[in-house]
């Protein structure tokens, strides 16, 4: 695939985490309308290996925009300029001809950067470690009717569950805050029945392994909001909050 | 650490007691917009001096005020912590943000917005709080003529013309049909301190980081106690927009406003 659209990149390359990195520009031609922003990486990539340099790392997996792997700051926005889609989903018809494009990895001190344009995001991992999950018995599952549950809040928690864990929410946060992914966790299971045993000490957890791995905290600017390629509600994080503290003057033991 | 130390310390916490304190410092604005209104009044001051005088007197307005003193300290300087801990999160900045494309500009500048208030408040309160308070203001005495209802206003001062002083905020007494109320005349104060161009300009450039801060504080506080719901949410933005980022700040330049170019 290739076509007439011409753009410059400019990409951070950064060694490792010890390197202190820095922009370079990279012009890329023939570039196809239709290609997706990691296809035309894919072709820049293709031929700095070819010119014997180092090609750019970045995170990518399923390019079908539900993994959450792909992480690219485009033009100080993350995901780039399109609302509701990761950057494998945004194509080079959302860019002119000739633009210069800058892309830069998530920045937060909680993700660290590996290489270019790859940020490791385990601290994520720890934080649904720390309470993300439910006890359920093993065995036969039961009959799925057997526990009701409203409509309201099984949307509210799909809606919720919807989140890809990519971390938008923190690159686009100026706090590099992570409230909005923890809530989104916290309120899949705080929403429905099964996620009711746990849930006061599973917020509590949650919220301190978030504060343990040195996100900022919320400012409510609705950036995350914003940005999150599934449109994960800000009302995720008041309903956290709440939990949170409504646990703080309630638990018995915590 | 116990469970309330543990609470504040954690993130949702500590943006809890700048919540709090915040909302706090939004029902001082109302009463004192409200109250001050008495500047308006053509009594020669009458009116706003009396109230003056029971701001500071009356016991129960004293406890809230001290709960206010406190509560702007621990709002000004947990917000700032947060600020600085918050920049401390994202150690290497970013080479291009487009945060206009995700979130509004007052949601963005509240440390800014803050500190310009924080400097605001500092002068206002060596203007007028630290002079009623330790500095010195002459007093005035106002004689009301009990049938008809007339007062008059004039400097309280001996026959040499040389101002007078009472020991206490205010003295009142009665003469055959005349009600005589000496009191400090802090509305004097007031008119004098806004005859300063640059004072005036200062106060009105500090109620738009009112208007601003507010604008985003006021439903953002709301949002940090958990209160976002698509049934009030509305009620929320809307009194938080129109009452606190609009009336109030406008009511409050209006004061300096009126004394510089009506008085």
């Amino acid at each position: 695939m290739s076509g007439d659209m011409n753009v410059t990149l400019k990409v951070w390359r950064q060694k490792n985490n010890n390197d202190r990195g820095r922009f370079e520009t990279y012009p890329v031609q023939g570039v196809s309308p239709d290609m997706s922003f990691l296809e035309m990486f894919d072709v820049l990539n293709e031929r700095l290996i070819t010119e014997g340099k180092e090609p750019v790392a970045f995170d990518h997996d399923c390019r079908e925009g539900i993994c959450g792997m792909c992480s690219m700051f485009i033009n100080g926005r993350p995901h780039g300029p399109l609302q509701g889609v990761t950057t494998c989903q945004l194509h080079m018809r959302s860019f002119k001809n000739n633009d210069t494009i800058v892309v830069e990895p998530w920045r937060a001190k909680a993700f660290p950067v590996v290489k270019d344009l790859a940020v490791n995001r385990s601290a994520f991992d720890r934080i649904m470690s720390s309470g993300g999950f439910i006890s359920v018995n093993t065995g036969n599952a039961q009959d799925a009717n057997s526990t009701p549950i409203g409509k309201d809040n099984a949307d509210m928690a799909f809606a919720a569950a919807t989140c890809i864990g990519c971390g938008a929410c923190v690159a686009a946060c100026k706090n590099a805050s992570a409230m909005l992914f923890v809530s989104a966790k916290v309120s899949q299971f705080a929403l429905l029945p099964q996620g009711q045993p746990e849930r006061k000490q599973r917020v509590l957890n949650m919220v301190a392994q978030m504060d343990a791995e040195g996100f900022g905290s919320c400012t409510n600017t609705g950036a995350c909001e914003a940005e999150c390629p599934k449109g994960i509600s800000i009302s995720n994080i008041a309903r956290m909050n709440r939990d949170f503290i409504g646990t703080q003057l309630s638990i018995q033991k915590g | 650490m116990n469970w309330f130390t543990k609470m504040f310390s954690s993130s949702i916490g500590q943006k809890l007691i700048v919540a709090l304190t915040g909302l706090f410092l939004c029902t001082f604005l109302v009463v004192h917009a409200i109250g001050n209104l008495a500047l308006f009044k053509s009594d020669n001051g009458m009116s706003f001096n009396l109230y003056t005088v029971f701001m500071t007197t009356n016991p129960l307005i004293k406890t809230v005020s001290y709960l206010l003193y406190a509560s702007i300290i621990f709002h000004a300087f947990k917000g700032l912590h947060l600020v600085y801990k918050n920049r401390q999160a994202r150690p290497v900045q970013y080479g291009m943000v487009n945060g206009k494309a995700n979130s509004h500009w007052t949601s963005r500048s509240m440390g800014v917005l803050g500190t310009i208030m924080l400097v605001f408040i500092v002068v206002h309160m060596s203007n007028f709080w630290y002079e009623y308070k330790f500095g010195y203001i002459p007093y005035v005495q106002y004689t009301e003529n009990m049938t008809t209802g007339e007062v008059s206003g004039m400097p309280y001062v001996d026959e040499m013309g040389n101002a007078k002083q009472i020991n206490k905020k205010m003295e009142e007494y009665v003469i055959g049909d005349n009600k005589i109320t000496i009191v400090k005349d802090l509305y004097e104060e007031v008119s004098e301190e806004f005859k300063n161009p640059l004072l005036v300009g200062l106060y009105v450039f500090a109620m738009f980081a009112v208007a601003f801060h507010l604008f985003h504080g006021f439903k953002s506080g709301f949002q940090t106690l958990g209160l976002n719901h698509p049934r009030y949410n509305q009620a929320i933005q809307f009194i938080g927009t129109w009452v606190f980022a609009i009336i109030l700040p406008a009511l409050f330049a209006a004061m300096p406003l009126y004394f510089f170019l009506v008085k």
